[in-house]
């Protein structure tokens, strides 16, 4: 095994890791301060700030000889009898004088900038800078220009890394940005009339390790350090990325990607970025109602809706659910397991699986999938558990038309109309009609029981995704007053003690569901593979 | 701690002599004092007929008042560094892009809530264009609990009628203007 000393320290490598200096302090416990570089671009060592110390000991006498300069450390592999410096004087002077240059021009309008906060100019410049300014240049504003209709460029605030120039010329294709001008004249720009346009230009945000880049969504809107924090699955499409719903009070701001190597390695599609709009839609619905005799809608409360739905559906007769790819994996479980306690021959089919235009692949392997709803396969395979035959959503329908189904329960969840007048008639022929979704529909004014949806940031469990990585979440926000999450109401329906818990309810999918089983074990922040244990399954039979 | 440790030191009350037995000294300071009040000048303030004098208006923490600037904008970022210092949570800022060339944000709304106040004077500390000051104006009063949550306009008015009697500290303490 190839050992790499780190401040004296002795760090070893699997042999075939391609770790460079600032990874490998890393694993030492050292931070070793950059720009420029990040895990997912090319090493360009513009910014000069992981400045180190390296040299090489002998294998045979263990005398280890230094090189004369700092070096960065982002270009410096890690090879076997490495040694790294990074807290010698020479080093600390290094990273000070970086800093200074960084800062000589750079405008002091901290308090305005949305970056203050989480900004690494901040951070490096109180951890490694000098404490006062020796230049009297006293830049208070920042230019600033559009780069597209979802960025923008401080112009004054760069530091010039170009993390953002090589994500569009490595990770998206399309090569929008560019360097303009040269020397201390340097500044970041798109060609003429070709803005920045691609459709993961939200990620230059996130790269910019300083204010220049902001967000033109999220501008303004709030400071960083009012904002939790909260593990996220993005719910936009079929690739499920890991994200961060960064929200106050209640209201999301924003969502960030959060880095998962077996999804969305540490990006994400503008889609999915702003696709949290619907939540704090006021076109929502916000209050359980059920169709009373006079055919009129009475609001109801849930302590109370709770028995008579159950009353209702017993009194039903044929039941059928329709069970939505927006609901988490427990909830779809539940839904199933209360609908066949109610009528054991229940109908249960996967809802409409919206799918517009299709599949986009980035030249890195990101996707954007056209299905654009997070859990199909988690909810296909709790259906497929449940059910002995196959049947789509479209056959229950023709069964409701036809009288065959006296009693639906439709999830929704959607974000776009998924169901057409067609469909709400062939609905409305059941004499009890349960819709439970965000937004109304044809369905939802034809029914007998309305019951607003959670969104998905207001709901805990899982999803699965489009290479069935299961990934757990917990809720982000409160949902509105009035709304009751999904699994807490089939918790309630089903009779179970206490509060709604996701992971017990996984517990026991995972116990009665082969496809599931690999959740049996806690469920790491990147997910688990689903996929591992149906190969050991057909490896076993 | 252990009684026997030698860190502890002990002491006992000191013996009190005849006079301290008496009490006769104490008498005579405590006589003294009211003796000393009857003679000196009344500090007391007959309020409302009669305003206290303010010491330093400057150092006062009053209601508060939102600055304007050289051309009569409210000189505030809308950075909530107030909002972020305050310890009665009792600001709200709304900060959106400014319409003015010169500035990049301002703020929509900004409200205080003078009830929940502690008028303790951090927002005026952590203001880093002195917009927010903390005025001389004490006799606040209201009828109701909505009437006393300040808004902007209400801010810069108070701004208006005390900025002549107090302007604005902060090219005298080295601010900016």
């Amino acid at each position: 095994m190839p050992t790499v000393i780190v401040n004296g320290q002795e760090i070893e490598i699997g042999a075939n890791e391609r770790l460079n200096g600032i990874q490998v302090a890393r694993r030492a416990g050292v931070d070793v301060p950059h720009y420029c570089w990040h895990p997912g671009l090319s090493v360009v060592a513009s910014c000069r700030m992981c400045l180190v110390e390296t040299g090489r000991r002998d294998p045979e006498t263990g005398q280890i000889s230094m090189l004369p300069k700092v070096v960065p450390a982002c270009q410096t592999p890690a090879t076997d009898n490495t040694v790294f410096v990074t807290d010698s004087d020479n080093v600390k002077a290094a990273r000070a004088m970086v800093e200074e240059d960084l800062l000589i021009r750079h405008p002091i309008d901290c308090p305005i900038c949305d970056k203050a906060g989480e900004c690494y100019l901040q951070d490096y410049h109180f951890e490694h800078g000098r404490a006062e300014r020796r230049a009297d240049l006293k830049p208070f504003t920042s230019r600033r220009r559009d780069m597209g209709d979802t960025v923008t460029l401080f112009v004054d605030r760069c530091v010039m890394c170009t993390r953002c120039v090589r994500f569009t010329r490595e990770i998206t294709g399309t090569a929008e940005l560019m360097v303009i001008n040269r020397g201390a004249h340097e500044e970041i720009d798109v060609f003429p009339n070709h803005p920045l346009s691609n459709k993961m230009s939200g990620n230059v945000v996130d790269l910019c390790p300083v204010g220049a880049l902001g967000d033109r969504d999220f501008l303004y809107s709030q400071r960083v350090w009012f904002m939790k924090k909260h593990e996220g699955v993005c719910a936009g499409c079929a690739t499920g990325c890991s994200t961060y719903v960064e929200e106050n009070q209640d209201q999301i701001y924003r969502l960030k990607p959060r880095e998962n190597p077996h999804v969305n390695k540490w990006w994400m599609c503008d889609e999915g970025r702003y696709g949290f709009k619907h939540i704090h839609s006021e076109h929502r619905e916000l209050l359980p109602r059920r169709l009373g005799d006079n055919g009129e809608y009475g609001t109801a409360d849930w302590s109370t809706l709770t028995g008579s739905l159950m009353a209702d559906l017993q009194r039903a007769g044929r039941l059928a659910a329709l069970v939505s790819p927006h609901l988490t994996v427990e909830e779809a479980y539940l839904l199933c397991k209360l609908m066949r306690e109610i009528d054991p021959e229940a109908l249960l089919a996967v809802g409409p699986i919206p799918v517009i235009g299709s599949d986009e692949v980035f030249p890195n392997g990101f996707a954007i999938r056209a299905e654009k709803c997070p859990n199909r396969r988690g909810v296909e395979a709790i259906v497929a558990g449940f059910n002995r035959s196959e049947s789509g959503w479209r056959d229950v329908l023709t069964q409701v038309a036809n009288g065959a189904v006296q009693g639906v329960w439709v999830s929704g969840g959607y974000k776009h109309d998924w169901c057409d007048a067609a469909t709400a008639d062939q609905l409305s022929s059941a004499s009890l009609l349960v819709v439970q979704d965000l937004f109304s529909s044809p369905a939802w004014d034809v029914a007998t029981y309305q019951l607003p949806a959670a969104g998905f940031a207001e709901k805990d469990g899982s999803f699965v995704n489009v290479a069935d990585r299961l990934q757990s979440f917990r809720w982000a926000i409160r949902p509105p007053s009035g709304v009751l999450p999904e699994g807490h109401l089939y918790w309630r329906m089903l009779g179970r003690n206490g509060l709604y818990r996701s992971r017990v309810v996984l517990d026991e999918i995972a116990r009665d569901f082969i496809y599931f089983s690999a959740a049996m074990e806690p469920v790491p922040a990147v997910g688990v593979d689903l996929k591992v244990n149906q190969l050991a399954g057909v490896a076993a039979s | 701690m252990k009684v026997d440790d030698p860190n502890i030191k002990w002491v006992s009350e000191p013996q009190l002599g005849l006079a301290g037995r008496m009490y006769l000294p104490l008498i005579v300071g405590g006589l003294t004092t009211t003796a000393r009040h009857l003679i000196s000048p009344k500090v007391t303030v007959s309020y409302p007929d009669q305003e206290p004098e303010i010491s330093n208006p400057e150092i006062y923490r009053g209601v508060h008042r939102l600055n304007r600037d050289g051309q009569g904008r409210v000189k505030c970022v809308a950075c909530f560094l107030c909002a972020t210092a305050c310890p009665a949570h009792c600001i709200d800022i709304v900060g959106i892009e400014s319409p003015w060339e010169d500035r990049e944000k301002y703020p929509e709304s900004f409200t205080i809530d003078e009830l929940r106040c502690i008028y303790c004077g951090m927002c005026e500390e952590a203001c880093p264009v002195d917009a927010i000051e903390l005025t001389s104006l004490y006799n606040l009063t209201g009828r109701s609990r909505e009437e006393m949550v300040f808004d902007k306009e209400k801010l810069l008015s108070v701004y208006d009628q005390t900025k002549d009697k107090e302007p604005m500290r902060s090219p005298r303490l080295g601010g900016t203007v």
